[in-house]
């Protein structure tokens, strides 16, 4: 695709005839093989692939869980320990789909905050950069309904909170609880719908992945320099060179993913979701899954009310804020310059902005008191300093390095330090 | 103006309009069942009111009973409690409404407006959902002596009227009566 001719030649009787009919190999074959990528693309950049898989991973084991699992209030917590302890294999099943939440949100936000370096989200990839943002929040609502399906404590406790947030808007905030609940508080019908949206969610993020890709391979891939491809030998062919370092990426993603799997199933899970719900019984500290806790730590943040604006109300829009910023950062940053490897005063603040959300996230698991409260407060100033502020006026004041002419130029004057001959590095793709 | 300035609206054209019409009206009657269907149904609408007998709840004694699915809080309050209650001004309230379901929607949040009946100003029936964010604040806890909500760290004070925290408002008061001295009716 990207604008280039197919190379695709089929060559049995059998290619030929699929091809004047429907073209699908072609379409594989100029995507996935043929497919020009930056040459200097490094592991940051596998995280794609990796998001893939662990998308098929999560669709593969929760196909089959939903066999074993029963939707009602009644059932679900057994359903689930039968799961762990009747269902051949189940137990394997469960903690691959369990822990692979965790490692598909460790993965995406590795691809969020690569992204963010490198200056992904820059003309004339913002459509490409809009529809990752829409996968991220459907994967936060499937992550979300399908921590309710167990029907432990923390399902149930963290279904009344999180459902509790629309109540902060007035008038229109209790009727769309009630819509979402099916009923005065989290019940049987909720345990339901959230389960039958469970299911579907993931293939419509799988019909978003389409689309994202799609658009990945009008625009081509960026790469660490930030410059566009100027010519062939900036690229290398997608197979061989692209899928060997990709799945060599995801080889040792994996092998952590196997760790936690194998080793510690429970480390991030939270003991009192083995507890059955119980309605009228408050866990003492009620925290959310970590990769929601940045943004848990940005809502209990906003303690005292803005103007006629709540406090309650203040820290919802924060926290659904803080995503919908995201939006929008394509026309947020200013800069002429896409790369932060060529941008000194935005590469400090962007790893500060890293170690910030990581802060954020230990603050949310943290109970909401004292200093606690005010490092959150200040981490959620940053947080939102880094986008409305930051990004504009360093694209205006900051002088960024030189730029280096092309991708094979940044990628030689690479080299010659390393001690490579030249003719090597040049020409990758008509090596042997 | 001669007649061929303006052009005659054809049959095509209200053929187009009425098809279009015809299709906007059928799509949104289509998607209400679709929407309809995730409101509370018949069953869960059809809430009975509950009579809980308080009898054999002492001063100083709490009781939780569920009504719609929520927890109600029903506390016959010590003497202390009540002075503590009553010497609250409406300046120190974060909240300075009753959110009383038996009083009008404007009630100002003293302690004779929180509790059950004017004779009876040691009971207090609450529903026992934080206004935050929807948790069970504990009894008997938390800075103001009377409620704390362990999530996000709301105190309430004897008369459960919202002190400190993230809380907007007052745990409401449910519709109740007391249908003689020892049982109260709610809902």
């Amino acid at each position: 695709m990207s604008g280039g001719h197919s190379s695709y030649t089929p060559n049995t009787g059998i290619e030929k005839w699929i091809d004047a009919r429907l073209p699908l190999p072609r379409l594989m074959y100029d995507s996935f093989v043929a497919y020009p990528v930056p040459r200097n693309l490094n592991y940051a950049y596998a995280f794609g692939g990796i998001l893939a898989l662990m998308l098929v991973s999560q669709i593969l084991t929760g196909v089959v869980l939903a066999m074993h699992y029963a939707a009602d209030t009644g059932l679900a917590f057994t359903s689930v320990e039968k799961i762990m302890r009747d269902v051949n294999s189940g137990w394997l099943l469960r903690y691959l789909h369990s822990n692979g939440a965790s490692m598909f949100f460790l993965a995406v936000y590795v691809h969020i905050f690569r992204g963010l370096y490198y200056g992904s989200y820059k003309a004339p990839r913002e459509l490409l950069w809009i529809l990752g943002v829409i996968i991220l929040l459907l994967m936060m609502a499937t992550a979300f309904m399908g921590y309710v399906l167990p029907w432990g404590q923390m399902s149930f406790w963290g279904a009344t909170v999180i459902t509790g947030f629309f109540t902060a808007f007035p008038i229109i905030g209790d009727p769309i609880q009630q819509l979402l609940l099916g009923g005065f508080a989290v019940d049987n019908p909720t345990l339901n719908r959230f389960f039958s949206l469970h299911y579907l969610l993931p293939f419509m993020i799988a019909g978003v992945v389409v689309l994202h890709v799609w658009a990945l391979h009008v625009t081509g891939q960026t790469n660490p320099t930030g410059i566009e491809v100027k010519s062939k030998t900036d690229t290398v062919a997608f197979t061989p060179y692209a899928t060997v370092k990709d799945a060599f990426g995801l080889v040792l993603f994996f092998i952590l993913f196997a760790y936690f799997v194998f080793y510690l199933p429970n480390y991030m899970g939270h003991p009192d979701n083995y507890i059955q719900a119980d309605s009228l019984k408050t866990p003492a500290h009620i925290v959310p899954e970590w990769y929601f806790l940045p943004f848990y730590a940005m809502l209990r943040a906003i303690t005292f009310n803005i103007g006629p604006i709540n406090s309650k109300l203040g820290g919802v829009l924060i926290m659904f804020g803080s995503i919908a910023i995201l939006f929008i950062v394509p026309w947020l940053d200013t800069s002429k310059v896409r790369s932060a490897v060529y941008r000194p005063w935005y590469k400090l603040f962007f790893w500060v902005f890293v170690a910030n959300a990581i802060m954020l996230g230990w603050l949310g698991s943290r109970p909401a008191e004292g200093l606690y409260t005010l490092f959150s407060q200040v981490g959620t100033a940053y947080y939102f300093g880094f986008f409305v502020v930051l990004m504009p006026l360093l694209g205006l004041i900051e002088t960024p390095r030189r730029l280096p002419n092309s991708i094979t130029e940044a990628v030689l004057a690479k080299n010659k330090s390393g001690g490579q001959p030249a003719g090597i590095a040049a020409a990758p793709e008509t090596k042997g | 103006m001669s007649a061929h300035d303006t052009t005659e609206p054809t049959r095509r054209d209200f053929l187009y309009i009425a098809t279009g019409m015809a299709g906007v009206v059928g799509a949104g009657a289509f998607a209400w069942p679709f929407i309809d269907q995730m409101r509370p149904d018949a069953s869960t609408l059809a809430v009975s009111s509950i009579e809980v007998d308080v009898s054999a709840v002492q001063p100083g004694m709490s009781l939780t009973v569920k009504w719609r699915g929520k927890p109600i809080f029903i506390r016959n309050r010590t003497p202390k409690e009540v002075e503590e209650a009553k010497a609250v001004e409406l300046s120190q309230l974060k909240d300075p409404i009753a959110r009383n379901a038996n009083l009008p929607t404007d009630a100002q949040a003293t302690d004779a407006d929180r509790t059950a009946s004017k004779d009876k100003e040691n009971w207090l029936v609450m529903v026992g959902v934080c206004t935050h964010l929807g948790c069970i604040p504990l009894g008997q806890q938390g800075d103001f002596g009377g409620w704390f909500c362990p999530c996000h760290g709301s105190h309430y004070d004897t008369a459960g009227r919202v002190r400190k925290g993230p809380a907007p408002e007052n745990l409401p008061i449910p519709p109740l009566s007391f249908i003689s001295d020892t049982v109260i009716k709610i809902g």
